[in-house]
């Protein structure tokens, strides 16, 4: 976990240095002279050699400072922080979204693999994992919003301001993503169930003459629960850190949009801070997921 | 007798197999589907600008924002340029970056499962490691990067696509090693002295080639789907040149005004992922019926 999160701030530091133009230069602009800019430079410490620069990143990085943004000058950690309740927000529901959809429909469709109704929910399934979400979000703003205007097209309101607006500005979002995610977990369910009702103490629980209710609720569900858990946590994982181009569709403030924007002002220390973020988030819900794992089966070795 | 031995134990069932799987894969109506659609694609791409019945950067100024009609099927956008002719010709873009992305991934992924699989302890380790590692950014924030590095376009759109999907070809690929390197007939070639390149090559890679097959499949779904969405944010395929996702783009603005602009391309990029999902889920159970989609093992999308 320590290595890999290592190995993350070596990749993000080389990639963010390779990007070609100078951040200092940028963000002066017109203002432009030879001495503002060296004391520019020296102060973010860019006269340094890479190493060394590297170092210096690293051991505050670890003190949570990440520096300041060449743009506003403000620091990065707490520019990154002001975009969590966004992004939390919409991780978060995007996955109740997504789990109720595939909790039910996933179970359902196994219970009766082989029905009209598997049929149905196995193809619509095909077609949200196939669909590409900047598309649908597209279309749903056009018909929910322009076409019935039940909803606001984009934007984000806090919720400690107004609760009512900021989930009126939540559900296209959060149903952009989790339709998809949710396809995706259907079929998950669908298969972890459909192998746990071919196991062994299925056919002896039937023998014993119990119902199919408790032969799915007491038998099925808690061993097919395992993997679910597993793709559940790398589905938050993804979520958490994925849906940037969702949130450039709806204008919505969350990290992915940050370091997207900080690609295009050469923002050198927002991009390392926000890609930061993201990919030490994914490592963490992994992390959990490990431990999740480990006490709902017992059997798992700890990795 | 070494060369018969070699040679021919390994790749005949192979062979053998091959018609049965198309079989398999023809009668299942979904993935015949999904091939068809394929077939479609290709030719689009090959003969598109041919077919196309304006050409791609035509503008009728006159004609701007006409909906769909018998000149026009799928209308014209906010330059008058003709959609349908703009989305036929873009889908030679579209497979060639999902097909150059997934082959980089391809090439770099597979032998690094080999390998780790292979030889095991601490090269396994550093290997997987490294993947972890890759495996762990978001992925269109990875590619975002190193388009970001070194420029948008087309070529760098597959390499960052390709660096995405690595991972996911090594970690099948060393999981399908790892279960073949102790069969019977890797020690007979090993005791026959066989070096480690040719036993790899010869005798594990032949067998463990059904899992690659399905997975190659699903990630060109997910590759396409990757460039749409660069291209959407403006950082894959560059105009003049048409693309699904930069289409979509310039036609959301309209969106109200004009919806078809946006709603065919993206019907486009729709029906070419599906296909491909369709064709590999069929590749699967006809190859291998017990082996996760990558939809289920990566749980991810864009």
């Amino acid at each position: 976990m320590v290595i890999a999160m290592f190995g993350v701030s070596v990749i993000v530091f080389a990639l963010v240095h390779m990007i070609p133009g100078d951040p200092v230069r940028n963000s002066l602009g017109t203002r432009f002279n030879q001495e503002l800019y060296d004391r520019k430079r020296a102060e973010a410490g860019l006269d340094k050699p890479l190493l060394e620069q590297f170092v210096r990143w690293i051991g505050n990085a670890v003190r949570l400072d990440l520096g300041e943004s060449f743009r506003s000058n403000r620091s990065v950690t707490s520019v990154v922080i002001e975009r969590l309740p966004a992004t939390l927000s919409l991780a978060l529901a995007a996955l109740v979204v997504a789990l109720l959809i595939a909790l039910p429909v996933g179970l359902l469709s196994a219970v009766k693999s082989g029905s009209k109704l598997d049929y149905a929910a196995t193809a619509a399934s095909q077609v949200g994992v196939s669909i590409p979400d900047f598309w649908s979000g597209i279309m749903y703003i056009l018909l929910f919003a322009l076409t019935l205007s039940w909803l606001p097209p984009s934007d984000y309101e806090s919720p400690l301001n107004d609760p009512v607006e900021f989930l009126r500005h939540l559900v296209l979002p959060a149903v952009t993503v989790g339709l998809v995610s949710g396809s995706i977990l259907t079929r998950f369910v669908r298969s972890a169930v459909l192998e746990a009702l071919n196991q062994d103490y299925v056919r002896t629980a039937m023998a014993k003459g119990l119902s199919d209710r408790q032969i799915v609720f007491r038998h099925v569900v808690p061993n097919a629960a395992i993997p679910i858990v597993t793709v559940i946590g790398l589905q938050l994982g993804f979520l958490l850190g994925g849906v940037v181009v969702v949130e450039v569709i709806f204008a919505w403030p969350g990290v992915g949009r940050l370091a997207l924007n900080a690609v295009g002002d050469r923002d050198y220390t927002v991009l390392q801070g926000a890609v930061l973020y993201l990919a030490f988030t994914f490592l963490v819900v992994n992390l959990l997921v490990d431990i999740l794992y480990h006490v709902i089966d017992p059997r798992a070795e700890l990795s | 007798m070494s060369a018969v031995f070699e040679g021919g134990a390994v790749a005949a069932p192979l062979r053998g197999r091959r018609a049965e799987v198309w079989s398999a894969v023809i009668s299942n109506r979904l993935a015949l589907g999904g091939l068809v659609v394929l077939g479609l694609l290709v030719v689009a791409a090959v003969v598109g600008p041919t077919l196309a019945p304006y050409g791609v950067n035509e503008q009728v100024i006159l004609d701007r924002f006409s909906g769909p009609s018998w000149d026009h099927w799928f209308g014209t956008d906010d330059l008058g340029r003709d959609v349908f002719s703009r989305a036929l010709v873009a889908a030679r873009g579209s497979l060639q970056v999902g097909a150059i992305a997934v082959g980089i991934a391809l090439g770099l992924g597979v032998p690094i499962g080999l390998v780790s699989g292979y030889y095991g302890g601490a090269t396994d380790a550093v290997l997987m490691r490294l993947m972890d590692i890759v495996f762990s950014f978001p992925a269109i924030l990875l590619a975002i990067a190193v388009v970001a590095v070194r420029g948008p376009g087309l070529g760098n759109a597959m390499i960052a696509i390709g660096i995405v999907y690595m991972p996911i070809f090594a970690r099948i690929t060393r999981g399908s090693v790892i279960t073949v390197r102790s069969e019977v007939y890797v020690r007979a070639a090993r005791s026959l002295g066989a070096t480690d390149a040719r036993i790899l090559r010869k005798h594990i890679l032949p067998n463990i080639v059904a899992p690659i097959i399905v997975q190659t499949s699903l990630s060109l779904a997910f590759a396409i789907l990757s460039e749409a969405a660069l291209s959407f944010l403006g950082l894959g395929v560059q105009p003049p040149q048409p693309s699904w996702g930069r289409m979509l783009a310039d036609g959301r603005g309209f969106i109200k005004q004009a919806p078809w602009i946006g709603i065919f391309p993206g019907l486009a990029i729709l029906a070419t992922v599906m296909a491909f999902n369709l064709v590999g889920d069929g590749l699967r159970d006809a190859l291998d019926p017990r082996q996760k989609s990558v939809i289920e093992s990566r749980g991810q999308n864009v």
